[in-house]
């Protein structure tokens, strides 16, 4: 592990400070609520939908180097052939054979992929990895919140609701907490609205100026009652469109149909944040892997279209991204153990740059057996933020983070 | 380990050397994949939980769980690792701010050598020590380990940093300087012992009065072990509790970085703070709430179905009402709520949670009953959340 610094009183958080303003509850009288959801400006805001791999996708299996000597003899048993189907995308790499989806959507010009995207200095271990990912930090700062988090802090102060940023799943993520402002956590909005119509939690929840503004108890009451307000407003909105296309039949694929149904209802949320776990695959890479692409190529075509039918896949970007990818050479057990950078997907109906964006990693070129990475994870993150969800990066990332022009 | 310690931590009688013991496994944050080395290292925190701070920083750091963790099994004369020495002054005893980038240098050689064996023993690599002479904070001399913590503990911040930090945890979430101030000089008179420091820490005046009430979030395993406690609950699956105590983010042993668990309101949102207010009606009442963990991708499970990752309830807690209803004597049923609340809240309850409260013991047919649902109610507010 190497060095961290401590950013507790850094320049970044002392800058998120100016936004010590806290929301207040909407309004939750019925005609106030009606009032807003009939003016909600449908869909016409960007968004955009992070998806997570969990466990350390193997990048080098997913964007096959294919024509690599090198590559087929680090891998004498787990390397992917021609032969095994796969899909090529260029004259030297080819997706998995069962990315078909996915190779759909590239084909269309509606899916980007940037290689060799990691950090200096990486972490191999899953959890500070991805604590590194979440929190956009750099493998030697130690930050208590999330990029997605500080992106509201800084962009949502004073009037956005908790809801800007929605994680589909029972609690929220490190990379949806900021400073002032959280993200919300729900797994879909009838379970969340649920939770909150308890006669005695609806009661609290509507008290007013409960403690001394500025207490921990004050804190405490503001958050419930949001957490509520923001529940109503969800699981009303969300009847609006119901979705009938077809996801795969998995906790992922459900999570994806929810949120194309909240996209497609008109939530005014900006930031939508999915997970798909188990790419640990140290042992028997094989069948695990192609399902888990499988399922996450099918569910991403199947958003993909559906987004299109409701109109919303051209305000919509999605970003695909992995702790750290693996060794390059495979391991005794058919499997890959922890390694280092690795390729993320971009994918929407308005990308401005399709196809492939940079050269993969050298393979004759390692770094103790690991690619080398050739572009900083926090340059996407800042390109994104200011090119697409119309953010100021700095106050997110802090400054000297380089963006990529004309990324999206 | 983790339901062992909880279950100290709620019937122990030694309460205070837990929560201590508690607060310097944040403060000493260390993740390792050998379960006996974690062991090791709370119970030598345990033991030396409420003795002299420097004993205790020495015994923490000899452990194999730390040096493996902050990477001193690296730290060799001829490619010094600097990780362990800066965590040292960084987030043991001073903090940022109060030595240089060359005494992170210099410190690196000075706990060159500092190892342990394939038994996880302490060892001392005489070979790959650098025995130079070193210039630290100050002082030159051709200091070990033991030098340079001694060292970094003549430096004035080191007391201020600990104080603060103890005050935070126990007191206020915002330091005041003006109780802050005389406690640290306290400290460094009695060569830093921290039994003595928290005896005054909570004999002073100012740790009564109301402003100090109800000012900090507790954690997820202080509200846990809390309502075990104060309430004498019996659990039948402790896993259970575990499972609940992860979705609000804390996981003993398992603490996010190297930083500890960060506290106070980062420990609330809309989720969590929903998991929290129905958690006694979670134990008491059965009430339905199903959480699916995260992944936490860890070596030793690599792949867990979403079905292993959900905790639901499954009616494995009993609350025992004899113990509370000899507390409130013969006390009259319209005046049990506010006995209750002054006995299980730090905050003052309000005139229309009084009145909610009273609704819900109001609804039950049975004397029992309707204890159980004044506890419960009172229990669910979020005045319960503060300590």
């Amino acid at each position: 592990m190497q060095r961290r610094q401590f950013l507790q009183s850094s320049a970044l958080a002392s800058t998120l400070l100016l936004v010590p303003k806290f929301l207040h509850a909407l309004d939750r009288s019925e005609n106030q609520l009606a009032a807003r959801l009939r003016d909600a400006p449908g869909g016409t805001a960007k968004r955009l939908i992070v998806v997570q791999l969990g466990g350390g996708n193997d990048g080098l299996n997913t964007l096959v180097p294919f024509r690599n000597d090198l590559y087929y003899k680090a891998r004498p048993t787990l390397a992917l052939r021609e032969a095994d189907g796969l899909l090529p995308v260029s004259d030297e790499l080819a997706l998995h054979q069962s990315m078909k989806g996915l190779k759909g959507l590239f084909d269309q010009g509606q899916l980007a992929i940037c290689n060799a995207v990691g950090y200096p200095n990486p972490d191999r271990s899953h959890f500070r990895s991805m604590d590194i990912w979440q929190s956009g930090s750099g493998s030697e700062q130690l930050l208590s919140t999330g990029w997605l988090g500080r992106y509201l802090d800084s962009n949502c102060a004073g009037g956005a609701p908790a809801y800007q940023a929605l994680e589909i799943d029972d609690t929220l993520s490190l990379a949806l907490k900021g400073a002032q402002r959280n993200g919300l956590a729900l797994k879909n909005p009838g379970k969340f609205h649920q939770l909150t119509q308890s006669r005695y939690l609806s009661r609290l929840s509507q008290e007013k100026a409960a403690a001394p503004a500025g207490s921990e108890l004050d804190y405490l009451y503001k958050t419930l009652a949001e957490t509520a307000s923001s529940a109503d407003y969800l699981y009303e909105k969300s009847k609006i469109h119901n979705s009938t296309a077809t996801y795969p039949n998995t906790d992922f694929g459900r999570n994806l149909k929810t949120t194309a149904e909240l996209i497609g209802s008109g939530v005014e949320s900006r930031v939508y944040y999915l997970a798909l776990s188990g790419f640990d695959t140290h042992v028997g890479q094989h069948g695990r892997q192609a399902q888990l692409l499988g399922e996450l190529s099918d569910g991403l075509a199947a958003l993909a279209a559906d987004l299109q039918k409701s109109s919303e896949w051209n305000n919509t970007l999605v970003m695909v991204f992995s702790e750290f990818g693996r060794r390059v050479s495979q391991n005794a057990s058919n499997g890959t153990d922890h390694g280092t950078a690795n390729n993320v997907f971009l994918l929407s109906g308005a990308l401005r740059r399709p196809g492939l964006l940079n050269q993969p990693a050298s393979l004759a070129d390692l770094d103790q057996g690991d690619l080398r990475y050739q572009l900083d994870f926090r340059s996407l993150y800042a390109s994104i933020l200011t090119d697409w969800l119309g953010a100021d990066d700095k106050l997110v990332l802090g400054p000297g983070i380089e963006k990529l022009a004309g990324l999206v | 380990m983790s339901t062992a310690w909880m279950n100290k931590m709620a019937t122990s009688p030694g309460q205070l050397r837990e929560k201590v013991a508690l607060f310097w496994h944040g403060h000493f944050a260390c993740r390792t994949r050998r379960p006996d080395d974690s062991l090791a290292l709370l119970n030598t925190i345990r033991e030396k939980a409420l003795g002299k701070f420097p004993d205790l920083l020495l015994a923490v750091s000899q452990e194999p769980a730390m040096l493996q963790f902050l990477n001193n099994q690296q730290n060799r004369k001829e490619h010094p690792n600097e990780n362990f020495a800066r965590e040292v002054m960084e987030l043991f005893t001073l903090g940022r701010g109060n030595y240089t980038e060359n005494d992170v240098k210099e410190a690196a050689r000075a706990f060159t050598g500092w190892s342990y064996d394939a038994q996880s023993r302490f060892t001392f690599r005489e070979r790959q020590h650098d025995a130079g002479p070193k210039t630290l904070l100050g002082q030159t001399g051709n200091f070990g380990g033991e030098d340079a913590l001694r060292i970094i503990m003549q430096q004035p911040a080191a007391a201020t940093f600990i104080v603060t930090k103890l005050y935070r945890f126990f007191v206020n979430d915002v330091p005041n300087p003006a109780h802050i101030e005389p406690l640290t000089v306290a400290f460094r008179k009695s060569h830093y012992d921290i039994g003595d420091l928290l005896e005054r820490m909570f004999s002073a005046d100012w740790f009564y009065e109301p402003a100090a009430m109800a000012t900090i979030i507790k954690s997820p395993v202080v509200l846990v072990a809390g309502l075990r406690r104060t309430l004498n609950l019996k659990v039948d699956n402790d896993k259970q509790l575990l499972g609940y105590q992860k979705a609000l983010g804390q996981t003993l042993f398992m603490p996010p970085n190297v930083a500890g668990w960060p506290c106070g309101r980062a420990w609330i949102d809309s989720s969590s703070l929903l998991l929290r207010l129905q958690l006694p009606s979670i134990l008491f009442k059965n009430a339905e709430f199903a959480v699916r963990l995260k992944d936490d991708e860890n070596d030793i499970t690599p792949q867990t179905t979403g079905r292993e990752r959900t905790v639901k309830n499954t009616e494995t807690t009993h609350l025992p009402l004899a113990p509370i209803q000899q507390l409130l004597g013969g006390a009259p049923t319209e005046n049990q709520p506010q006995l209750l609340a002054d006995f299980l809240l730090q905050a003052p309850l309000r005139p229309e949670n009084l009145a909610l409260v009273q609704q819900a013991a109001a609804k039950a047919t049975t004397p029992e009953e309707r204890l159980r649902n004044t506890l419960l109610s009172l229990l669910s507010l979020p005045e319960y959340q503060l300590a």
